[in-house]
């Protein structure tokens, strides 16, 4: 608690004895008056200054202000005719407690789920004469070596330079498997260091490194207002007049028609009662309040599973989710392309590959990485000379002095070279020397382990069209499509082809449903942009996809993507059900008491009541593990 | 240019109350607040006196919801 809730706790206990105490004594006259005033004001100066201080800043009718009118209205209702004070106390005690029990649960569950997103680090251990000191990161200077021991979290994102460990990413990530690392490896801060001192030379200042990007996005995400929260603001600039004008109809309408058209009493003090009851009733404050919470619960609980989600908008828009667009390579397959095939018509398997991989040794096209890799043993750069790169067919290329084509099949029939055709899918890479045919490599790319289930669960999550884009050829497109169970493919695209087909498909759709993008953020930044939400994968550490995509997943598991499109459902329903529970028992509420069924000790309670609950369902927002 | 404040404010619709009086505020082109974190943002017109205006909006505010405080 607060000190100044720890205060208001003070008063409401004082109140409640002195006011207890005072009902058992048998005074009448001024003096209970007197008596009395005391529980009363230690109770309720504060909202009498407030009420006094907003008429004179012509802000009436805030809640200072009816409650003040409709306490002192009882208070003066007391002293002429009944001598009842309690009432007036009472509301007065009920409302600060609802207020008191507000603040402190909006305040609970905001530090409990800001808690869940703290990976800001505290300090960074520097070396200094032997000794090590604590220094806050933010004084840290870029190439620092900083010593991070076991349970601690790395404070700066940085290079190991000595020692090994692994590291829990999951703060980051969601991913609760550990990973290890060693001298050269690349650490973010945010991670926990389980096992090994590691001493890492910082390679970012503080506000740049990993942990304290992620914080600012998360933080600032719920300032991103969604089309709900509009609403709620728009709701409330209609609400806070009409209840006005119908406190103000209900103080005079009904005892003016018993006046002048029953000819009975005009009984004004009941109805002038009702109507300030009315008023106090009709604070929007469970609406107002839960909606930005739930979002703000929802944004928490898909960072802490490594799903970065920019603002409530988008939460809102990926639960409208209908379409999901997936990029294949990087997206779906790995994006690292193995061997998995050698056809030799004249060479050995070996010296096929090696030739291959001399002949791409300058590129750093992923398939020529592929080939290195695959050969293993190191290349000798002096043995290749002349080398041609064929724009969208292969390289040309004198290997120990015969010429060599490393290519596709346009590259074969350029340099009139027949060529076998190899029945299984992937990129095939033909090779000739002296214009004689060599035989080919097949290269493909493997799925990702989670890919299969990856589409089912989306389907599962309601996702009407899965589509695919790829630059790749229609034969591999069709089989990874095959494979996963993705309805529609459109292959051999180039960037900008992908944006066309992404708008052609977002004017197909209707306008309530939302389609989303999922790529690897590197390639596709206009289509990330282009999309009703981007999302960006295996994003950690790579600024440019976290700056263009709208959702962000930390790691590169396509499941995550139904994981988002579920929470942001979850999340979405909790706001769903808050406002017609509040809206609903509000207006039910202020029509009890509008009839003389509720008085104002039922008004309070059921606004405090309800908002208490609105706040319990929106934490519900957090918990997203078992989605 | 944006600059964020932290602020103090207790109710969520008092919250929005001291939005709408920061928006209003000469030399402010929009504010935003964040009930949540308890920032603020705003985004003033070029060429304004920053702390003048942070003045002014700190009344304003004070005017709708008297509880309230912002730190600049």
């Amino acid at each position: 608690m607060t000190k100044k809730q720890k205060k208001m706790l003070w008063r409401i206990l004082a109140a409640t004895a002195l006011l207890i105490l005072l009902s058992l004594l048998p005074i009448k006259g001024p003096l209970r008056f007197v008596l009395f005033l005391i529980p009363y004001l230690v109770i309720g100066y504060d909202i009498l200054i407030k009420a006094g201080r907003g008429i004179l800043n012509r802000q009436i009718f805030d809640e200072n202000f009816l409650m003040a009118i409709a306490t002192v209205g009882a208070m003066i209702i007391g002293a002429v005719h009944s001598g009842d004070y309690v009432e007036a106390i009472a509301v007065m005690l009920f409302y600060q407690v609802g207020e008191l029990f507000q603040s402190y649960a909006v305040g609970k569950s905001r530090k409990s789920i800001s808690a869940l997103m703290d990976i800001r680090p505290d300090y960074a251990n520097i070396e200094k004469e032997g000794a090590l000191i604590r220094l806050p990161p933010d004084e840290v200077e870029i190439g620092t070596v900083i010593t991070v021991q076991p349970g601690e979290k790395i404070p700066l994102d940085g290079i190991v330079v000595e020692g090994t460990s692994s590291l829990n990413t999951s703060a980051l990530t969601g991913e609760s498997l550990p990973r290890d690392v060693g001298m050269g490896d690349e650490v973010h801060s945010g991670c926990i260091n389980i096992s090994g001192v590691l001493k890492l030379r910082s390679t970012k200042e503080f506000g740049e490194s990993t942990a304290s990007k992620i914080l600012d996005l998360v933080e600032n995400a719920s300032s991103r207002k969604s089309e709900t929260e509009a609403f709620i603001t728009r709701f409330a600039k209609i609400y806070t007049p009409a209840v006005c004008i119908s406190a103000l109809a209900l103080a005079l309408l009904p005892p003016l028609v018993s006046l002048f058209f029953l000819e009975t009493s005009a009984r004004w003090s009941i109805w002038l009662y009702r109507a300030l009851t009315f008023l106090v009733a009709s604070c929007p404050c469970a609406l107002v309040i839960s909606i930005p919470l739930t979002f703000f619960a929802g944004i928490g609980g898909a960072s802490k599973e490594g799903i970065l989600v920019k603002g409530s908008n988008f939460l809102e828009a990926l639960s409208q989710t209908d379409c999901v667009v997936m990029d294949k390579t990087g997206t779906l397959t790995q994006g690292s392309f193995e061997v998995t095939k050698i056809h030799c018509e004249s060479l050995s398997e070996e010296a096929l590959l090696e030739l291959a991989a001399l002949a791409e040794i300058a590129s750093s096209h992923p398939i020529a990485q592929s080939l290195q890799r695959a050969y293993g043993a190191p290349l000798d750069r002096n043995r290749v000379s002349r080398v041609e790169e064929i724009g969208g067919g292969g390289v040309l290329a004198t290997v120990d002095a015969g010429r060599v084509a490393v290519g596709n099949e346009k590259l074969m029939i350029q340099i009139g070279v027949p060529c076998s055709t190899c029945q299984q899918t992937g990129t095939v890479i033909h090779i000739a020397v002296e214009n004689e045919y060599a035989g080919y490599i097949l290269i493909s790319d493997e799925l990702k382990p989670t890919s299969f289930k990856a589409i089912s669960e989306l389907k599962k999550a309601g996702v009407k069209q899965t589509v695919m884009l790829t630059g790749d050829t229609k034969a591999v497109a069709e089989q990874v499509a095959d494979t996963l169970g993705i309805a529609t493919v459109y292959s051999e695209l180039l960037p900008q082809d992908k944006v066309d087909r992404v708008e052609a498909l977002l004017s197909k759709k209707p306008t309530k449903a939302k389609l989303a993008f999922v790529g690897d953020g590197i390639n596709d930044a206009p289509v990330l942009s282009r999309a009703d939400i981007g999302i960006a994968m295996g994003a950690m550490g790579s600024d440019a996809a976290i700056e263009a995509a709208d959702v962000v997943l930390m790691d590169d598991d396509p499941l995550k993507i139904s994981k988002a499109i579920k929470i942001a459902r979850k999340c979405l329903w909790i706001v769903h059900q808050n406002i017609v529970f509040a809206i609903s028992v509000k207006i039910l509420s202020l029509v009890l008491v509008a009839f003389g069924a509720a008085g104002m000790w039922l008004a309070i309670f059921a606004d405090v009541g309800v908002m208490i609950l609105a706040v319990l369902n929106a934490i519900r927002a957090l918990f997203v593990k078992k989605l | 240019m944006k600059k964020t404040y932290k602020i103090e404010v207790d109710c969520a619709n008092c919250a929005l109350k001291m939005e709408d009086a920061a928006k209003k505020t000469d030399g402010v082109t929009d504010a935003a607040i964040n009930f949540m974190t308890q920032k603020m943002v705003v985004e003033f017109e070029d060429g304004t006196d920053v702390d003048a205006v942070m003045k002014t909006v700190l009344k304003s505010c004070k005017r709708v919801e008297s509880d309230c405080e912002i730190y600049f």
